[in-house]
């Protein structure tokens, strides 16, 4: 058969398939075209954006209603941290819509087999991660904002009949602008993870164990080591700017403890990156 | 011996299987051939009694399946490769089923032998390859010493070596008397194994017949004709009123002649010949002169294509491919018109040779 | 064009890929075939950059694949592994594809209707058939219009329609001038597909030639002929030093030790009529038995290894004769009808 009346690609209208190299400005492109294109990527969103709101409105609810009935107390603890009363509950909550979103988003590519598409479209593998990285913390940094906010506010008109809440006051802003902040790194921290152990339910088990169990029982830990153990965990460092009141185990500031997150992420990151270079996909 | 009549299943309006006849008899490899979509999967699934008929019936040895009192015995199918419980060992996972048709024990032994799994038998059937799989499944399916077995697709994820094992042991199965139905899209594997033939396409039987026949009637035959001096004998061979078709190669294609004939033309003005060979169409290419020809066929897919494609399509395109069977929510199907072109067949090499 | 170079791939203690060389040029399609566990899969992942070598190189218009800047432009792979997020849509797979190496939209809906997945663009591909996963992979692999194609069993799931298609589409894109490198299990598909053959087995290279030289290597070559004299022929046959071997079919003998131009001019000068006179060829099967045949154990079982390490030893697979329980007479060992010259089918008789 002649080249001429050949079946394919090159008789598609001339030069179809454009040209150019997969650089890193594309791979953010097709990164966010890959999040944006899966259902899993909505659901978990949306428990992130409905129950983190519902809390910050019930909790100041029940609290408001209660008020007059409640100890002393209860009340100064209101007090002291308003900001934290009201986006505590649904923080605690709404971030593991975030962790498991996190961990999806890298290790789904193994267990569906995407990886080998994705690798054999960006064959630099670190590329393609930073790439997903900066879309997806990206992502969940401005979702996060726009939903702390918006919890606050809830909160803040839910509370407005028993105490009036300041943003402006104290650590007000820095604690609902961190309550977004923690959910970027949380997210980039949890996708690190799904790199790192690569099977959904490991890893998804693994970061949902971190949250809820290991940050806790580490303070068992008796003496010094306990409080470094305790203060250096990386969820309980990236917490501290959800407050203004740590226990007298915390050894950090709130910044202090985001920046040890932020640095635990980054070591995992490397560690990541350099496991997805040697390890085969 | 399997046999349908009038075996007719629909879903909803749509017939999967239509008015269906065939007769699948023992002695000989049955290959049940037919497009993605033609009804296969639902016939077979039948003949099993996994799904009712609308109408008509399919009886085994004049039963229908679900009245069958031992049907493993009668019948072995092999339809899905993974339908084992993946934690379960190929060994216990043959005893189960042997225990719950009674048979002997030993008899698990036997089969795990003929299949070759001796040595993973006690393994979890969770780790096997499709290969494995498939012969775990071939192990099962002649567990009961049946007498009719149905295979779909027999050869998937085998190897070479696997595949010449399975084609082997479908016509050991067939020579001890045995009814052997099998289905496959590999028109090239199905020449060498079948021995007859049933063809169904958009739920209707296109043909019920021995290979050789079904070859003969949807295939164009010539001469293969190779020789020094073609320059002579090729106007000799026209003047007799036979189609001479030049090839790139030297060789000229003789269509209306026989070998004989042509060979006393040589012998007569004393030329050479360097070859001499009828050759059949291969059972790929009688297929799909088959289904090109069934007009139904195509019309599915025709309407409401883009124009795009029609427009980037060069003049020699082959078609848009047909697929059908989604998984889901039945067939559609994409553009598919035939031959468009009427470009030359293609010389395959496994035409067929010889008688 | 592919060149790989003494590449070895070692998993813990075992060798998947041993000192490999071999190179695929462009303009023809070259076949790639072994039996599982013979590194076939594991030396396609290494080309494609998919796994690291142990040593040696694998090179794509001399580059590794891991070095490409550009690499769907330069190759497209269909895997035999799935390589799709079964809760995406055909169409944003693809569109992901794309967007990495900067391939617009419109191709993305081109290489959709090429294949013939138009009407299901939009479903999620978890709920596809294998042909039509099959076909996302076609499509995928033809995406950026490469120079090179690297397809793991693409016949895989497709039906007879499908793997013609496919086949013509494997045949008009060598003739254009690009390279094909495909590997099945599929002898008889193999040989009306490929024009040349890379054999593995055992992780090491077995042969790497055309088809026919493949199969002339490997087998006998003998002649059918058929002859209203053939008394005589066989006469002159026998003073050739020609062997005569019967045929089986009333009127014809088949001749070993010489060609069919020769016999041909034999009985020419003979003066003697021919009603028939075909080269016997092995086929690609048989072809491809002889030599697992003459290497010996020619897979290996490979723990921990990709690919399927379907026979743990292939000879055990041949089910023992003499079964006590018979039922099946023994199916015949692999190999068994290697070597005797035939016709290339003998579904016609």
């Amino acid at each position: 058969m002649a080249a001429t009346e050949s079946v394919t690609i090159n008789t598609l209208p001339g030069n179809g398939a454009g040209s150019g190299h997969a650089h890193f400005g594309r791979l953010l492109v097709a990164e966010w075209t890959k999040l944006r294109s899966v259902r899993s990527t909505y659901w978990s969103l949306i428990t992130v954006v409905l129950a983190f709101p519902f809390f910050s409105w019930l909790i100041p609810f029940l609290i408001a209603h209660n008020w007059n009935q409640a100890d002393p107390g209860s009340r100064a603890q209101v007090l002291q941290d308003p900001v934290s009363t009201i986006i505590g509950v649904g923080i605690d909550l709404g971030q593991f819509g975030i962790a498991v979103l996190g961990v999806l988003v890298m290790a789904s590519e193994y267990s569906t087999g995407m990886i080998r598409s994705t690798v054999l479209a960006s064959p630099r593998r670190v590329r393609m991660l930073a790439a997903k990285s900066v879309v997806f913390t990206l992502l969940a940094l401005v979702i996060g904002e726009i939903v702390s906010f918006v919890a606050f506010f809830i909160g803040q008109l839910t509370f407005k009949s028993v105490l009036t809440v300041n943003l402006g006051a104290g650590t007000n802003l820095r604690e609902v602008v961190g309550a977004g902040l923690y959910l970027g790194m949380l997210a980039l921290f949890s996708m690190v993870i799904g790199a790192l152990i690569r099977h959904p339910a490991g890893a998804i088990t693994g970061v949902v164990l971190l949250l809820l169990v290991i940050s806790n029982i580490i303070q068992l830990i008796p003496g010094a080591a306990g409080k470094y153990l305790y203060s250096y965990e990386p969820t309980n460092a990236g917490a501290a700017i959800l407050t203004n009141h740590t226990s007298d185990k915390f050894l950090l500031t709130a910044w202090e403890g985001y920046a040890v997150f932020a640095g635990w992420t980054a070591l995992l990151w490397v560690l990541a990156a350099w496991l997805l270079v040697r390890r085969d996909a | 011996m399997i046999q349908a009549t009038a075996l007719t299943k629909r879903y909803g309006t749509k017939v999967a299987v239509d008015h269906a006849e065939f007769t699948v008899a023992p002695g000989k490899v049955t290959g049940f051939l037919g497009p993605n979509g033609a009804g296969k999967s639902t016939t077979m699934r039948m003949i099993l009694g996994l799904d009712r008929p609308t109408s008509g019936s399919v009886t085994i040895n004049g039963i229908p399946y679900d009245k069958l009192a031992a049907p493993l015995r009668e019948v072995g199918a092999l339809l899905d490769a993974k339908a084992v419980h993946g934690g379960r060992s190929a060994y216990n996972h043959l005893q189960v089923l042997a225990k719950a048709n009674g048979l002997p024990r030993a008899r698990v032994d036997t089969v795990i032998d003929l299949v070759g799994l001796h040595s993973v038998a006690k393994k979890r059937a969770g780790g096997f390859s499709l290969g494995m799989g498939q012969r775990l499944g071939i192990a099962a399916a002649l567990l009961g010493d049946p007498g009719i077995v149905m295979f779909d697709e027999p050869v998937n994820g085998l190897d070479p070596e696997g595949i010449l094992w399975i084609r082997n042991l479908m016509k050991a199965l067939a020579a001890e008397g045995r009814t052997v139905f099998v289905s496959s899209h590999l028109m090239s594997e199905m020449a060498l194994t079948a021995d007859h033939l049933v063809v169904i396409g958009l739920g209707r039987i296109l043909a019920d017949e021995p290979m050789a026949e079904f070859i003969a009637k949807n295939s164009v035959s010539y001469v293969l004709v190779r020789s020094p001096q073609m320059a002579d004998l090729a106007p000799k061979l026209a003047l007799r009123g036979w189609r001479v078709e030049m090839q790139g190669d030297g060789s000229a294609h003789v269509y209306d002649a026989k070998p004989s004939q042509i060979g006393d033309v040589a012998g007569t003005e004393q030329l050479w010949l360097h070859e001499l060979t009828l050759v059949h169409s291969s059972l790929e290419e009688a297929f799909m002169r088959l289904t090109a020809s069934s007009v139904e066929y195509h019309a599915g897919g025709t309407a409401g294509t883009g124009t795009t494609q029609d427009a980037a399509k060069p003049p020699s395109s082959p078609d848009a491919p047909v697929w059908g069977e989604a998984a889901g929510d039945g067939r559609a199907q994409p553009p598919a018109e035939p031959d468009p072109s009427g470009q030359p067949p293609t010389p395959y090499q496994n035409s067929e040779r010889g008688q | 064009m592919i060149e790989v170079r003494d590449l070895v791939k070692r998993y813990g203690a075992t060798t998947a890929v041993d000192h490999l060389s071999f190179t695929v040029q462009p303009g023809r399609i070259t076949g790639f075939l072994g039996p599982n566990g013979a590194g076939k899969s594991t030396t396609m992942r290494l080309i494609l950059g998919l796994d690291r070598p142990t040593s040696g190189s694998a090179l794509i218009e001399g580059k590794p694949y891991r070095d490409l800047p550009d690499p769907l432009r330069h190759v497209g792979a269909l895997l035999e592994a799935r390589a799709v997020h079964g809760g995406r849509t055909a169409f944003n797979h693809l569109l992901y594809l794309a967007q990495t190496q900067g391939v617009p939209k419109r191709r993305v809906q081109q290489v959709l209707e090429l294949v013939g997945l138009q009407p299901v663009a939009n479903k999620r591909t978890k709920g596809f058939s294998l042909g039509m996963s099959q076909r996302l992979g076609i499509a995928a692999a033809l995406l950026a219009d490469p120079r090179i194609l690297i397809l793991d069993e693409p016949v895989n799931g497709l039906d007879p329609e499908g793997i013609v298609w496919i086949r013509d589409l494997m045949k008009a894109l060598a003739a254009e001038g690009r390279t094909i490198l495909v590997s099945s299990h599929l002898m008889n598909e193999m040989a009306v597909t490929a024009d040349h053959l890379v054999v593995v087995g055992r992780g090491r290279l077995q042969a790497d030639m055309p088809v026919a030289q493949f199969i002339a290597q490997f087998s006998g070559s003998a002649v059918l002929v058929r002859s209203p004299q053939l008394e005589t022929l066989r006469a002159a046959v026998a003073e050739k030093g020609w062997q005569c071997t019967p045929s089986g079919q009333e009127g014809a003998v088949v001749v070993t030790g010489t060609t069919a131009p020769e016999l041909g001019e034999l009985a020419a000068a003979r003066g003697l009529v021919l009603h028939e006179l075909t080269p016997q060829r092995a086929s690609l099967e048989e072809a491809f038995m002889e030599l697992t045949r003459e290497v010996g154990q020619f897979a290996h079982r490979a723990p921990g290894q990709p690919e399927p390490a379907d026979a743990p030893v292939p000879g055990q697979y041949a089910p023992p004769s003499g079964q006590p329980d018979a039922g099946f007479t023994a199916p015949g060992a692999p190999g068994a009808g290697a070597g005797q010259p035939r016709g290339g089918n003998d579904g016609g008789h």
